[in-house]
């Protein structure tokens, strides 16, 4: 998402060395010899990925690595996690340290050429978005004319700022700082009247704020940041099956289908329902992806439905508290929607 | 010879006497310590100042307002910000590391085989203690215990093998990696550094410039920029599907790292043994090595135990470095559970920190107490 000149030096020296292209041609057969999905996952954010008190990971990206492989073995606990940071997240898929990356990283052209990485599936759409305290009275991105911005330095999230301010003729006060947790201190000691960040960012600050409820967060999203589950380029077999876990997961939910009915669904009359779920007769369609035909329903007993996953790591019923927003299915205004399983 | 009247001189001695009052109860001692010129006037009056003004409310916040039981965020937040606590409360958060504590010892190792780490721990003060109290015998036994038997004993038990579940570095965390890091690192800097600070006075010209390179080359590099390379570059130079594992490279790094200070350290300590030293030695027909380990070694030694120590502390400090190639140390364990959705409230990261650099704190104080304790018994040239 971030750093976009060094994952762009990385993957020229990646390409110059020939590794990039060289890594395991058929991860499916890797995965499946070593008995377990090496997934990269963030280094700690909430919601996404976050080890809990016993030390098992738990979030939204996390969630997609175990449905990754209850859709190859059938059995969610056959992950092993690679904490990786901004900066050694390209270098660990690209070297076959891990067999996919779902670490809130977005999809840009960039990654999908250069850096030799594949993307489809889009699991969270983000953005960059803007908070400010409630005192201010502002209800909309286009009256912070002459606001000072706390931002992080070096990140596109600062240049997209300068983009926008720029686009829309609006002076503005840069407030820049090294590190995150230095422009959090700073909003906090109000020494700027605007913060700037990925919206899912913006969630998790404002629990740390002494009064959350002071803060709004402002509906403008100023950039595009799909984030979603990358692998090395030059696999479609590992790839489609990469994809295909994340679009199961939407479509359960579409279906209706959740963790605790997915066993009732079995004997659904629907045809589509039953194809999915691997009952129809002879369905192929699991065993063409290179697994069992009861992958989608391994998925949905795992992890649950896309909308469970949501809810249940970063919905309303968590202190992030995140909107479905952009995230909700396309039947109900959002951007997730899956291709036919058929 | 006539008997000289020494009437003026004292026959008997005089009975020990008590101090004067004044100086030996409280009042005596303030007006000493305290009291003695109008300089210590101002300086203890400033001092009382500072203390009023800070002391109650960082006890206050460290103790009285306090959250100490609770599972979850809303025992140390206001009930604005979704907590049971008052509105305008600030207090730390002690519930958060007690909840966390375990993960802060241990990061992610697995629950059932925690037994493991803790019985390595156990081994380890058994074997250090002795090493460090001077009367106990058997040192050399002690020292191959500790720096050889007990690593070799140790790796098995951590990672597994003969039997044992296979646990990968991966899922080692918290003060146990801090402690392994520095460990590793003090047991391999001080024989290789002395090896570099030899080789950089050696006369042979092979070994004293590949001592200087190795010297010079690391120390020129920051620590951060070693680790970074090891973790984001190397694996790009390496075949496909070789991996070195993250933890061994920055064991290495750190190890690598530390001799290269420490040679230099215990060179400054070579320098001041006077050549005579040297030439005695020489004169007695002792060879090399030997001149070197009875002679001018233990002296030169002896001379830069602060130095020594100050590079220990150091390096026991830099290991949070290994946070930034995503590793979780003691201090990168805590901080990841700042954002934690469990925890998360304003004064999270503020007890985390301070609890960190609690310890911190311990052990580096520790380590400075023992060289102060080492160089007064090991003093024995300069007594008087």
């Amino acid at each position: 998402m971030k750093k976009t000149l060094l994952s762009a030096a990385l993957g020229a020296a990646a390409m110059s060395f020939g590794f990039a292209s060289a890594a395991s041609a058929d991860t499916l057969s890797d995965v499946k010899a070593k008995g377990f999905v090496q997934c990269g996952v963030n280094t700690g954010l909430a919601g996404f990925a976050q080890p809990d008190s016993s030390g098992n990971w738990k979030g939204f990206d996390v969630d997609y690595c175990k449905a990754v492989a209850a859709a190859v073995f059938g059995d969610v606990s056959k992950v092993k996690y690679t904490p990786t940071t901004a900066q050694s997240r390209f270098t660990a898929l690209q070297s076959g340290e891990v067999d996919l990356l779902v670490r809130n990283t977005t999809w840009t052209i960039n990654r999908d050429t250069a850096l030799g990485f594949n993307f489809r599936y889009v699991n969270y759409y983000d953005g960059q978005g803007f908070m400010v305290p409630k005192s201010l009275n502002v209800k909309s991105a286009l009256e912070l004319s002459g606001a000072a911005v706390c931002v992080q330095s070096g990140t596109t999230t600062e240049l997209n700022l300068a983009d926008y301010f720029k686009a829309n003729k609006l002076e503005y006060k840069p407030v820049v700082f090294e590190k995150l947790e230095e422009v959090n201190a700073a909003y906090q000691a109000g020494r700027c009247d605007v913060y700037t960040t990925d919206q899912s960012g913006l969630y998790s600050l404002r629990l740390s704020l002494s009064n959350p409820a002071d803060h709004v967060i402002l509906p403008e999203i100023i950039s595009k940041e799909p984030l979603g589950p990358a692998v090395r380029q030059g696999d479609d077999k590992w790839f489609d099956i990469v994809t295909w876990a994340g679009y199961a997961m939407v479509q359960a939910e579409e279906f209706g289908i959740t963790q605790a009915n997915v066993d009732e669904m079995k004997n659904s009359t629907n045809p589509d329902v039953r194809r999915f779920l691997g009952v129809e007769k002879d369905t192929k369609i699991g065993t063409d992806l290179g697994v069992t035909n009861e992958w989608a329903y391994n998925i949905v007993k795992g992890v649950g439905n896309y909308g469970e996953v949501f809810e249940r790591n970063i919905g309303q019923n968590t202190p992030l508290k995140i909107q479905r927003g952009l995230n909700a299915l396309w039947s109900k205004g959002g951007l997730q929607y899956a291709p036919p399983v058929r | 010879m006539a008997k000289t009247d020494l009437s003026y001189v004292r026959s008997d001695m005089l009975a020990p006497q008590p101090a004067p009052m004044t100086s030996r109860n409280v009042s005596g001692w303030i007006r000493t310590n305290l009291l003695a010129t109008p300089k210590d006037v101002v300086l203890t009056i400033v001092a009382i100042a500072v203390l009023v003004s800070i002391l109650p409310g960082a006890l206050n916040w460290l103790f009285v307002q306090a959250s100490w039981l609770g599972s979850d965020r809303s025992v140390c937040a206001t009930t604005v910000q979704g907590g049971v606590q008052p509105d305008g409360w600030h207090g730390a958060c002690w519930a958060f590391v007690k909840d966390r504590f375990i993960q802060f010892l241990f990061g992610r190792y697995p629950l059932d085989e925690r037994w493991r780490p803790i019985l390595v721990a156990v081994m380890f003060i058994a074997l250090l203690t002795p090493m460090l109290i001077p009367k106990v015998p058997r040192k050399t036994l002690n020292a191959v215990l500790l720096f050889i038997i007990f690593p070799i004993v140790a790796f098995f038990l951590l990672h597994g093998g003969f039997g044992l579940e296979r646990v990968e570095t991966a899922l080692w965390g918290g003060l146990m990696v801090t402690l392994i890091l520095s460990f590793v690192g003090i047991a391999v800097s001080f024989p290789l550094g002395t090896l570099l600070a030899l080789g950089r006075r050696s006369q042979m010209p092979v070994i004293k410039t590949l001592s200087v390179t190795f010297i010079e080359v690391v120390r020129g590099v920051p620590l951060i920029t070693v680790l970074f390379m090891a973790n984001v570059m190397l694996p790009l130079f390496l075949p496909t599907g070789w991996t070195i594992d993250n933890f061994l490279r920055a064991l290495v790094a750190v190890s690598l790292f530390s001799s290269a200070y420490m040679a230099e350290v215990i060179r400054g300590g070579l320098q001041a043994i006077p050549k005579g030293q040297a030439e005695g030695a020489d004169s007695l027909g002792l060879s090399y090595w030997q001149k070197m380990r009875l002679i001018i070694l233990p002296q030169a030694i002896k001379l830069v135990i602060p130095g020594i120590v100050n590079t220990f502390i150091g390096m026991f400090k830099d290991t949070s470095l290994v946070s930034i190639i995503g590793m979780f140390d003691f201090l990168n364990t805590i901080r990841l559970n700042f954002t934690d959705t469990t925890w998360i409230t304003p004064v999270t990261p503020v007890t985390g920190l301070i609890f960190a650099g609690f310890i911190y704190w311990i052990f580096c104080f520790s380590m400075s107490r023992y060289s102060a304790f080492m160089e007064r018994h090991l003093d024995t040239g300069h007594k008087r």
